[in-house]
């Protein structure tokens, strides 16, 4: 448990030390979650220890929103003025994401499946 | 009566008591969820939220006061996104057989929610720098900070911008994707995750594993493309 988890630190440490050094436009995280990838490509399967650490961590990721969500209080004068066109902005361009991303994903999915 | 503000002035200044307030918050809107039959109404992210700066606003505490006891919670979200390699790993064989769909759809629905977000501004005439903070607001927000910055917007109103961008996809996401009769898992993982990254990735793993995984891939997949493409795409137009 703890050595797995100080894998996933590990990745995490070196991930942030490459984009660091590279000034790659990625977080450090993102990185990290490319090498961890790697290492299970090379291991072949994913231990058990592992599995459960991380599922464990993943199962309460959306608890893990909630400080950096506060940070709402620092900006309610600037929100409030533009609220109308920040909603609107923020809710009709999110769903335009969904449904080109889905529509577009079944399509090609259909196509490929066709050939 | 001494006693207990001596009291508050000691728990308000150490780091537990902010440490405790985000856990609780939690739980309770998580409760409110789940008794709530999981209406999206009712997300937990955005309750817990909503509990949080009532709190923070009843005992005048400010942002970074809070912070100092919320940064542990926060600090996991760096290994959890490391560890979302492991959900991915397990549906490689999915990603693998259909990488260049994942590509174009992925590249598609990035460019859709950049545009649809600044045309809206646009259209109710705000300011440029004003679009230069919501253009990145679907990538996850160390990265959408870092281009709002590049582009002249302010980051830490972006950063307010993405979250609430995937609290909105976590809630109405799943509720679109049925509407418009998309039931693959892959594709409403994918969709999520461009929309609405880790936010939207977390609801995503609590309903399916392969969502989860498709969602966590389109995250980061976003992250790198939106990067690399916006300024470019920005500098054609502004």
């Amino acid at each position: 448990m703890v050595g797995y988890l100080t894998l996933i630190l590990c990745c995490q440490l070196f991930g942030e030390v490459i984009v660091g050094a590279l000034g790659l436009p990625v977080p450090g995280p993102v990185l990290g979650m490319a090498l961890l990838f790697i290492f299970l490509l090379v291991r072949g399967h994913v231990p058990e220890a592992l599995g459960s650490t991380a599922d464990g961590l993943l199962r309460n990721m959306s608890l893990l929103f909630v400080p950096a969500g506060t940070g709402v209080i620092m900006h309610l004068t600037l929100l409030s003025e533009a609220l109308v066109p920040l909603s609107l902005a923020v809710a009709i361009s999110t769903s335009a994401a969904i449904i080109v991303t889905a529509l577009m994903m079944r399509f090609l999915s259909k196509a490929a499946a066709d050939e | 009566m001494n006693n207990l503000s001596e009291t508050w002035v000691y728990l308000s200044a150490s780091p537990l008591f902010h440490l405790t307030l985000t856990l609780a918050a939690f739980q309770a809107a998580s409760f409110v969820f789940e008794k709530g039959g999981r209406n999206p109404l009712l997300n937990p992210v955005l309750g817990a939220v909503a509990i949080v700066v009532a709190v923070l606003a009843l005992t005048r505490t400010d942002y970074f006061t809070y912070f100092e006891g919320a940064q542990f919670v926060h600090f996991l979200l760096g290994p959890a996104t490391v560890a979302l390699a492991i959900p991915l790993y397990r549906q490689w064989h999915h990603v693998r057989s259909s990488w260049l769909a994942i590509g174009a759809s992925l590249l598609t629905g990035s460019l859709a929610a950049v545009a649809s977000a600044v045309a809206v501004l646009w259209l109710a005439g705000s300011s440029e720098a004003l679009m230069a903070t919501i253009a990145p607001k679907s990538v996850t927000a160390p990265v959408a900070m870092g281009i709002a910055e590049e582009l002249g917007g302010l980051p830490s109103l972006t950063a307010v911008l993405v979250i609430v961008s995937g609290i909105f996809g976590a809630m109405f996401g799943p509720l679109l994707l049925s509407l418009i009769g998309v039931k693959d898992w892959r594709a409403r993982g994918l969709a999520i995750g461009t929309a609405s990254h880790g936010i939207g990735t977390a609801r995503a793993l609590q309903v399916n594993e392969t969502a989860g995984a498709f969602s966590g891939l389109a995250m980061g997949l976003n992250a790198l493309a939106t990067a690399l493409l916006l300024p470019i795409l920005w500098g054609l137009f502004f």
